[in-house]
């Protein structure tokens, strides 16, 4: 390639030379032409890429800590309880590590190489370009396919971040069918230390009848940045309940592509984000309802501190062929001080005439009166904050199925923010 | 003069949508150990005002006067450290909270006093026999305890709540604001009785109230009027069924 580089790309310079493979020079054509996106690109108005900036991504290496790895699956409440019995497939800095994964009892599983990133993917490498970014660098990620009519029980995806003084990127591309009839429940958990970019791609197919669970536990390091894409598809009657927890990162984004294809469909995009800081989170999903009958749900509940910053947008879109579309999306903040802030964008686009689609959003602070009542019940004032929060975060997360997978999320949860003495 | 709860010359204002407020206006009042007294007064005498500002609520600020309690600067302390000290206010609107089991909260609380007073934390099972038993003299039904603090409770279920939490967190002193309020005539009956039960040497309370009726049932040591933020008049338990007979214009006749 002697185009020359989009100054977006320029943290990945060394990393895009000597693409080959027909689905990646595509890819890295139309990332040249678009660069990453800034603000004025209408879907990352709330969202800054300048994060990025002035940092050089290498390609990560091999090696890895493993004495720090396992404290890390530690610290994450991994190598304890009914979680640390489940298969489980560690990625360390987007390098698959069998030495810290258990693939016993698990499903019909391979590896992605870079040779699948064939065009009849849900990827759309030519709309986004941080999946375009994925589609050129992707070299690892995982493909789990669950045959027809059967029950693949809970399966554990950790995505691991090592880095030092080089800041790394990894980009993996991973996929989940479930085929007929069939049933999954996954919790991909994602964490590091240090500076990194986790840009990965999954690509989900739930077919008719079959249904996955999928919690996504986002606490990567406070340096780092995750910048996650999502697309997904779901046939006749198939059901796809995912549920995303935001509480790391400096700079996260979770975006959904969702589409209800087959009629009786149903999709769950729920999530909570408890940020401090100078964080920035942000959840965007686009729902598509395709066909007749469909069910959406979303229910997103963010709590920020401090400076943090949470972003929602919420579209969805409802064909003309969409009749009998239920939908439902509800975006609610808590904001625990005057300078944390959440920019809220919800979208309906209804081309049909005989749907339910509600939405609604609402920001507000801790209710004085409930703190006061719990203190003069002797509740120190640290205490009764950190009760009012949970019991905001609680009523979300109770959305969560799969009961072993919402256990672990609120250990991270509570292991991240310990009640304070004082109080604020 | 170090008695037990003193209040004095206690002046106390609002900020109303910027518009400062005075609501207590020099309010007098001294409670000797091991007695249980009243105040009655027309609605907006600021009644509630005063139990909010001896709990600690932070919405009015006390422009002059003093409260001492057991000795201590009460006016000093944080809510959470008067509870800890022994003072609780059953409110006469007890707050809702979602999402907040009903137990735990009880847990929460019992503990959190539990601790600062240097008493052993209660574990789980413990806890759990001691507030089921509680609930049950109270007549509550035990999924009241399973079920949000508050939330969706009838306003008598809220009053009997307030003096479950009232008798977990064995106070020395009381303000009921009202408890009796809302309540039919048996549980009237058995929230006199929780008082009842508290009643010794070591306990004292404030009962606010319009009614005669509860203080049939826990007769007071002294009665005391409160009209536009003082004291007007106190007098013994028998200044009850004047009030019922008269009202208070005769008293805000002899104030004025
Ligand atoms: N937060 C507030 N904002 C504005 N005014 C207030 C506030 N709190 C109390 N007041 C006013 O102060 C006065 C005293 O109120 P308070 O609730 O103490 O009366 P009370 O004697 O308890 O009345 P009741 O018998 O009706 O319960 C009232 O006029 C009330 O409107
Ligand atoms: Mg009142």
């Amino acid at each position: 390639m002697s185009a020359p580089l989009a100054v977006t790309l320029e943290p990945f310079r060394k990393q895009l030379e000597g693409v080959s493979g027909q689905p990646q020079k595509t890819a890295l054509e139309a990332l040249h032409h678009t660069g990453l996106p800034d603000r004025r690109v209408e879907d990352w108005k709330y969202t800054s890429l300048r994060f990025l900036a002035g940092s050089v991504f290498h390609k990560p290496g091999k090696n890895y800590d493993s004495a720090k790895a396992r404290a890390a699956l530690a610290a994450l409440g991994l190598a304890e309880g009914a979680v640390a019995e489940l298969p489980r497939l560690v990625f360390v800095n987007g390098h698959f590590v069998a030495d810290l994964s258990v693939t016993k009892g698990l499903f019909a599983c391979s590896f992605y190489t870079a040779d699948k990133a064939e065009p009849g993917s849900l990827v759309r490498s030519d709309r986004e370009p941080l999946a375009a970014l994925n589609t050129v660098l992707a070299e690892n990620g995982v493909v789990i396919s669950v045959p027809e009519g059967i029950d693949a029980g809970q399966v554990l995806l950790v995505s691991l971040g090592q880095a030092d003084s080089d800041a790394v990127s990894y980009h993996p591309r991973h996929s989940v069918h479930v085929a007929k009839g069939g049933k999954l429940s996954l919790l991909s958990v994602q964490a590091g230390e240090g500076h990194y970019l986790h840009n990965p791609v999954t690509e989900v197919f739930v077919a008719a009848e079959a249904e996955l669970r999928h919690v996504t536990l986002q606490a990567e390091s406070d340096a780092a940045a995750n910048l996650s894409t999502l697309y997904a598809q779901i046939e006749e009657r198939g059901n796809y309940d995912s549920f995303v927890v935001g509480i790391g990162a400096a700079l996260s984004r979770h975006e959904v592509h969702a589409c209800l294809a087959e009629s009786f469909a149903q999709v769950h995009i729920n999530g909570v984000q408890r940020l401090a800081q100078t964080q920035h989170g942000d959840i965007t999903s686009v729902i598509t309802h395709a066909a007749p009958d469909c069910i959406s749900r979303q229910t997103v509940r963010n709590v920020l501190d401090d400076r943090a910053r949470g972003v929602f947008q919420g579209k969805v879109l409802v064909e003309q062929i969409a009749q009998k579309t239920d939908g439902y999306q509800m975006n609610q903040a808590l904001l625990l001080s005057g300078q944390a802030e959440i920019d809220a964008k919800p979208q309906l686009e209804i081309y049909a005439d005989d749907v339910k689609c509600s939405h609604g959003a609402t920001v507000g602070a801790l209710d004085d009166d409930q703190l006061f009542y719990m203190r003069s019940r002797g509740v120190p004032e640290g205490e009764a904050r950190q009760i009012l929060i949970d019991a905001f975060l609680e009523e979300v997360l109770e959305l969560i199925g799969d009961e072993t997978a919402r256990e672990v999320c609120k250990t991270v949860i509570a292991r991240r923010f310990p009640v304070s003495e004082e109080g604020a | 003069m170090s008695q037990f709860l003193d209040i004095s010359g206690l002046n106390a204002r609002i900020d109303a949508d910027g518009q400062e407020k005075e609501i207590l206006r020099g309010v007098d009042l001294v409670i000797p150990p091991g007695e249980v007294h009243a105040i009655m007064g027309p609605n907006g005498s600021g009644k509630s005002t005063l139990s909010y500002v001896l709990a600690g609520r932070e919405d009015y600020e006390v422009t002059s006067g003093s409260v001492s309690f057991q000795g201590k600067d009460l006016l000093e302390m944080e809510p959470e450290e008067r509870a800890a000290a022994g003072l609780f206010l059953a409110f006469q609107s007890p707050v809702e909270l979602p999402g907040v089991n009903n137990a735990n909260f009880l847990r929460t609380a019992v503990n959190a006093v539990r601790r600062a007073r240097g008493q052993e934390e209660l574990d789980a099972v413990n806890f759990l026999k001691t507030v089921r038993a509680a609930a049950k003299e109270l007549g509550m039904s035990p999924d009241m305890l399973k079920r949000n603090v508050n939330v969706g409770f009838s306003g008598g279920e809220k009053k009997r709540n307030e003096v479950l939490q009232m008798t977990l967190l064995q106070p020395s002193f009381a303000i009921l604001d009202e408890t009796d309020s809302g309540l039919d005539v048996d549980a009237l009956r058995i929230v006199a009785e929780g008082v009842k039960r508290l009643r010794s040497p070591q306990f004292s309370a404030l009962v606010i109230t319009h009614h005669q009726r509860l203080l049939e049932y826990i007769v007071p040591d002294r009665i005391h009027v409160m009209a536009k933020g003082r004291i007007i008049h106190s007098g013994g338990p028998e200044l009850a069924q004047q009030i019922d007979r008269e009202g208070y214009t005769k008293f805000l006749a002899e104030a004025a």
